[in-house]
């Protein structure tokens, strides 16, 4: 088999794996839009912030200890302990949950029936405010993220592609698990809404606020688990992310990442999310891969972006998005 | 007043029984701003009997119905509902308390299908939790399984069977009416609101609907409060009908009774109001 075929091949396998990482942030997107129609600005910074929050629980931090400190005088950073993985994931999923609350009770409860652009805009704020509360929580420096989930390169692919083609590729370990996670996780969303009573409501809600009332589905309740739910995928995207790239401000920038996917696969579908991740990441890699020689590197910065604008000049409502109809 | 029949429930002719009083309406007044929607209204809905409120346009019907669900708190009066009076509650409360309805415009759940809009009826009779049915445990799959078994019920009674799997959104406007009608049935309502049930529909859809309308009377007992203008229909189908005009009750009686009602009569031939 020529080189470049194997190169081209091993290329494709990197680009699903990294799409995966994308799927992931947008899958948050998806979820929010679907069931409120609100496109939720914050949720890259709701991963950083569920990652910040998982670091800081795992290392035992005081949460304000900067901000206790200044007020107080006193040199608090430390309660002297490490709170083990699997007590820091159930415990920051906890906080997320109560984010959600504080969410729906303090902004949302108050703009209902407005216009989605001003419901998008309230979630501009709302990022910005977790931006900060998140650093003031935490403190700015980067940290590392490590949940024990294996990195590097994997040996089992290395060694398999090496007897199949005498070329050994290079796939990140994180990577695959990330892609069985997100499989999991989609899988499971997928049940959820199409097979259980809150799924039912959570899709009734998304559809017509009257009609859901009318059967007896409180509004409030169903945008909590909505924003849960969103929440619990971030934390997910921020381990995954955190543990590849370490827990920084950049973190909540993947969100931008999040924005092509969503408008190659519709804001609407949760396969759409995963698809349109899969082709981005494929596609830049690719496109890297081959273009390099021509036009030079760092074409990964620009490429994802250069794609939703074809989609959007082509296929505004994405690959799998509902159909935008019109009627005068 | 000219309601004449007997407190504790009677015989109609065509031999159901209509029971005592479900819910009673006491001096209601709603208010949007300055405009008042309804004005001082009292009347009752007895258990079995299907009521008509009838009206001009902009009367306060859909108001009242809108009173009676718990979409609009009114400003003034009280709601007798099974012997208590009712606390301000929430839509989705009075929803739970068997008060199901249908909305002039038909609001379904476009994106889903017959069979999804229709289940979603049931919700509040579901109980398992959030993590049961996250799991998928024997609960929650038990229920699904007897729920589906009302629904299905339901929608053999109202003949829509070949369209259950259908997105709504695809659906003719007479059949999007019957699947509103399935789905508020599912929730086995102790009342029944339909807000003009029988609009924008052609004879033949209105004959199919009237017949619904009273086999579901008939069959069930659910007690049924409906919105209508087509009078022919009204004067069919219901025991006892209020008459509203500009926010006030003018009339409340039998069809006979109130077809003879002098105030009624001025307001549906468009006597000036002074």
């Amino acid at each position: 088999m020529p080189d470049t075929l194997l190169f081209a091949m091993e290329a494709t396998l990197n680009g699903l794996t990294a799409g995966v990482m994308y799927a992931l942030v947008a899958l948050g997107f998806v979820l929010i839009f679907k069931a409120s129609g609100i496109f939720n600005f914050a949720q890259g910074v709701m991963a950083l912030f569920a990652a910040l929050t998982l670091v800081g629980f795992q290392s035992g931090q005081i949460p304000f200890s900067h901000l206790i400190n200044a007020i107080f005088g006193t040199r608090l950073h430390h309660f002297g302990w490490n709170m083990p993985t699997l007590l820091a994931i159930p415990a920051t999923v906890a906080v997320m949950i109560l984010l959600a609350i504080l969410i729906e009770r303090f902004v949302l409860k108050h703009l209902i029936n407005q216009e989605p652009i001003i419901l998008f805009m309230a979630t501009i704020g709302l990022a910005y405010l977790l931006e900060g509360v998140g650093d003031i929580m935490w403190g700015a420096e980067v940290k590392a993220l490590d949940v024990g989930l294996p990195k590097g390169m994997s040996d089992t692919v290395d060694e398999l592609t090496f007897n199949w083609f005498g070329y050994g590729f290079f796939i990140d370990r994180l990577e695959l698990w990330a892609a069985g996670i997100a499989a999991v996780l989609v899988a499971s969303l997928t049940i959820f809404s199409q097979y259980t009573k809150q799924g039912r409501a959570l899709r009734a809600v998304a559809d017509d606020h009257q009609a859901a009332l009318s059967v007896g589905i409180s509004l409030r309740f169903i945008w909590v688990l909505t924003w849960s739910i969103a929440g619990i995928v971030a934390l997910v995207a921020g381990i995954m992310w955190g543990s590849k790239s370490g827990v920084q401000f950049s973190l909540s920038l993947i969100a931008l990442k999040a924005l092509p996917v969503l408008i190659l696969g519709g804001f609407t579908s949760i396969p759409g999310a995963i698809i349109g991740g899969l082709i981005i990441g494929v596609g830049e890699k690719l496109f890297d891969f081959f273009m390099q020689p021509i036009i030079g590197g760092a074409t990964e910065n620009w490429f994802a972006y250069m794609l939703a604008l074809v989609f959007l000049l082509f296929r505004p409502q994405g690959l799998f998005g509902e159909r935008i109809i019109e009627r005068v | 007043m000219l309601d004449t029949q007997p407190e504790e429930g009677y015989v109609t002719a065509d031999g159901r029984k209509i029971g005592g009083v479900a819910m009673e309406m006491k001096n209601i007044t709603l208010r949007f701003g300055g405009v008042v929607a309804i004005k001082d209204i009292s009347f009752d809905i007895r258990w079995g009997e299907v009521r008509a409120i009838i009206g001009p346009n902009g009367a306060g019907k859909s108001s009242m119905l809108n009173v009676i669900s718990g979409f609009y708190n009114p400003q003034e009066g009280e709601i007798i509902y099974k012997g208590y009076k009712r606390p301000r509650m929430r839509p989705y409360q009075v929803a739970r308390t068997g008060i199901a309805r249908t909305f002039q415009n038909i609001a379904l759940f476009e994106g889903m299908s017959v069979l999804d809009n229709i289940m979603t009826g049931r919700l509040h009779h579901m109980k398992a939790n959030l993590f049961q049915q996250a799991l998928w445990w024997g609960k929650a799959s038990r229920e699904e399984q007897e729920n589906r078994e009302k629904v299905e019920k339901i929608i053999d009674f109202l003949e829509i069977q070949h369209i259950r799997k259908t997105p709504v959104a695809r659906l003719p406007y007479g059949l999007k009416k019957r699947v509103e009608l399935a789905r508020a049935l599912a929730a086995e309502p102790s009342i029944l609101l339909l807000d003009e049930p029988m609009a924008g529909m052609n004879v033949e859809e209105k004959e199919d609907m009237c017949r619904f309308i009273l086999d579901v009377n008939d069959e069930f007992g659910t007690t049924t409060v409906l919105i209508e203008h087509d009078m022919g229909v009204v004067m069919d189908l219901s025991d006892r009908v209020v008459v509203m005009d500009y926010g006030k009750k003018i009339g409340d009686g039998t069809p006979d009774e109130v077809r003879n009602n002098e105030e009624v009569i001025k307001a549906y031939l468009g006597v000036a109001h002074e």
